[in-house]
């Protein structure tokens, strides 16, 4: 088995956060994990990528290579337009619909989303409308993660054992609340 | 816990901890900072105490880590690899000198330039200085080679330059430690001459160091770092470093048979790089960054078996990848989707509500009457004041060169001569400039945009905060040309009138713009609600 992710997002959004618990749910499977980030300058609001890749097998690259990628989960949705050429013929796109609009050329928003819908075969996640439902706008990131489990190569139960190891020194509470997030956002994307 | 997801930059960090470092010393910068924070916040750094502040520039971080060495101690320094250029005459002669208990010095390169001016390959620095140099592939491989620099330099009595690239820095994977050996103890060099580089002893230390490169060849030639991977065929591959990684990519993927020599330890290994490259015509070299040794083999008259970045194989500039690897190696690649034209660029700007803001709003006014409208910049978040909606910063060389820049092109007749520079990039080498411009009487006008932090690396301490105003008027400035403002909106005005008349005045003063980063800010306030709140 191997799983070539991209995720992606503009900087001071947390894509590492999602990052991080498929990497703790990948090694708790004792699978082997290459995750390249971006660090320094492009962390001021600009277009940041991690690309993630979990496999039974050594992984030599740190980068994806062009058309490996099984998934683009992105949480910003032209940002996921931004990684396509790594995206392989079968992949999946899992976006954000809630633009960050930080910069001034920004486009149509709905010609944006009806360009994600002709790329690949996509789920679009309001994201903020399950993080709120879960309680707390701040789990918009596990929300996607629950949208996009499926095409992890992992099982839910996986991921979920491994945000509760992520959010552990936060408490109780913290994990109850994004652990709901994940499932709303695993139904969503199942509806 | 022996099994942990690292950077390779904290890879790099728990290695040393556990080869026995009595202290790291570093200056901030992508890609190397990770590496001394690591260490800053590992328990196993208390007990025994591994000191780890950070330093004011990377020379005197380098030469702290060689009176360390001194002493007997092992020490770690990293830097990015700019940064050894400010390091460089430390570094050039510790390899004269030599050292006492281990020194390796991290440099990380930033091919493509990422978070840099330049993409300078700092493997030509190790050959310059004439001590071992080490490239690792991966994570693991990081944290091995790490505890065996320490061991070369102690073995050698040379510093040895560890070098890593960007994406070995910032790219996780599992690594496994091994055991943790003690610090050395306090044992200072009794070698007199040794130390003392005068012209006599510097000779000879100079040719005792021409002696030694070979056994650092032969230390090449055995190291179990530059291997061989069996294959068949006419055609092979050298790859350097991360290189070796993206040449495995495409030799698993496409399950192909090439034989393939790799390196991680220099000088190289001349028998075995020879005994390879006579079995076979066609030798393609993989090096992540300069083409250094492909320019070596290939000779003066160009042997033409070896092709990579000198004759296009590979591109010359900009790091590696799988794909620009099977292209070389002739392999066909999938087609893959473009972006479509609706995508634009999102390059970083400078946060909302960022004290730097609100300084370029009241420079930009108070530039507005004048014909010229350069202002000279430098190293820092505030760089980004080049680009829209402020466009005020006309430059960006190397750190502290915005006050000295300022003060040639005053010396030249441009007026106003002003010049814009952060707080942690004035203490690393902005004093000294300050100090010409005094001591020439030059009429520039310094705005030291002060937020009490090394930000764009992610808020680290900065040298001299809280203590500009005593450093300006200690260097020369007159106290009533040392102006103080707050860059605020409702502050606009004023801080558009004090600005105006110093760049009126003819003579230096120092404009210190002082409010504290936005980030670091809320990173505070985050930290206080922990600490002081029980979790809800």
């Amino acid at each position: 088995m191997q799983k070539n992710i991209i995720i992606a997002g503009v900087g001071g959004q947390g894509i590492l956060t999602i990052a991080s618990i498929i990497d703790l749910a990948a090694m708790d499977l004792g699978l082997h994990v290459k995750q390249a980030e971006v660090h320094g300058m492009s962390q001021r609001g600009g277009a940041v990528e991690s690309h993630l890749r979990i496999s039974t097998e050594e992984i030599y690259s740190d980068l994806i290579p062009l058309g490996k990628a099984d998934l683009i989960l992105s949480i910003e949705p032209m940002e996921s337009l931004r990684y396509l050429p790594f995206l392989s013929p079968g992949g999946v796109i899992v976006t954000s619909t809630e633009s960050y609009e930080n910069i001034r050329n920004y486009p149509d928003k709905t010609e944006l989303l009806n360009h994600i819908r002709e790329s690949a075969s996509c789920l679009l996640i309001d994201a903020g409308a399950i993080a709120t439902e879960a309680g707390n706008v701040k789990t918009y990131n596990v929300a996607m993660l629950g949208a996009a489990a499926p095409y992890t190569g992992m099982e839910a139960t996986e991921l979920e054992k491994a945000i509760a190891t992520y959010f552990a020194d936060k408490g109780e509470k913290i994990i109850a609340t994004n652990l709901n997030a994940f499932r709303l956002g695993k139904d969503y994307a199942q509806k | 816990m022996n099994k942990q997801l690292l950077l390779g930059a904290e890879a790099i960090a728990q290695a040393a901890l556990d080869a026995g470092i009595s202290g790291v010393y570093a200056y901030p910068g992508t890609p190397s900072t990770e590496i001394t924070e690591y260490i800053q916040k590992s328990p196993q750094a208390r007990d025994p105490f591994v000191r780890s502040a950070w330093a004011t520039n990377e020379k005197t971080a380098y030469e702290a880590a060689l009176g360390m060495s001194f002493a007997g101690k092992r020490s770690l320094v990293c830097m990015k690899h700019v940064g050894l250029n400010v390091a460089a005459d430390a570094f050039m002669n510790s390899s004269v000198t030599g050292i006492h208990g281990g020194l390796v010095i991290v440099v990380a390169d930033d091919p493509s330039m990422h978070s840099s001016q330049n993409e300078q390959d700092s493997r030509v620095y190790g050959k310059f200085a004439l001590t071992p140099v080490l490239e690792p592939a991966n994570q693991q491989e990081t944290y091995q080679i790490t505890r065996y620099a320490f061991d070369l330099s102690e073995q050698t009595a040379l510093p040895v330059l560890l070098r890593i690239p960007t994406r070995l820095s910032h790219s996780r994977a599992v690594v496994t430690k091994t055991e943790t050996r003690p610090q050395n103890r306090l044992d200072p060099s009794k070698e007199k001459g040794k130390w003392i580089l005068l012209p006599a002893n510097a000779r000879r230390n100079y040719q005792q160091l021409l002696e030694k490169q070979q056994e650092l060849v032969l230390l090449s030639e055995s190291s179990p770092y530059n291997k061989v991977k069996e294959g068949i065929g006419n055609k092979a591959v050298i790859a350097f470093g991360i290189g070796y990684n993206y040449t495995m990519e495409i030799i698993s993927s496409y399950e192909l048979q090439i034989p393939l020599l790799k390196i991680s330890q220099y000088p190289l290994p001349e028998e075995k790089i020879k005994a390879f490259c006579n079995q076979y015509d066609d030798i393609l070299i993989v090096e992540e960054g300069y083409p250094v040794y492909e320019e070596l083999l290939k000779g003066y008259f160009g042997n033409r078996k070896f092709r990579g970045r000198l004759d296009g194989t590979l591109p010359r500039t900009g790091e590696l990848s799988p794909a620009l690897l099977a292209k070389a190696l002739g392999l066909q690649t999938p087609e893959v989707k473009t972006i479509p034209a609706i995508v634009v660029p999102r390059p970083p700007m400078l946060c909302q509500g960022c004290g730097h803001r609100d300084l370029f709003d009241a420079l930009n006014m108070a530039m507005e009457s004048y014909p010229h409208k350069q202002v000279f910049g430098d190293i820092g978040c505030y760089t980004l004041g080049a680009m829209p909606p402020y466009s005020v910063i006309s430059t960006c060389v190397d750190m502290g060169a915005s006050i000295t820049m300022a003060k040639g092109a005053a010396d030249a007749g441009i007026r106003p001569a002003v010049c814009v520079i952060g707080d942690s990039t004035f203490t690393h080498s902005g004093m000294t400039g300050l100090l010409d411009a005094v001591n020439d009487r030059s009429p520039v006008t310094i705005i030291i945009s002060d937020n009490d932090t090394t930000a764009m690396t992610g808020g680290q301490n900065s040298a001299g905060t809280g203590r500009f105003f005593d450093i300006c008027k200690g260097l020369g400035v007159e106290e009533e040309h040392i102006r103080l403002i707050i860059p605020l909106k409702k502050n606009l005005d004023e801080n558009r009138a004090i600005l105006k008349e110093e760049l009126d005045y003819e003579g230096v003063s120092v404009i210190i713009s002082q409010r504290e980063c936005v980030q670091t800010l809320k990173k505070q306030k985050k930290q206080c609600k922990k600490t002081s709140l029980l979790p809800e």
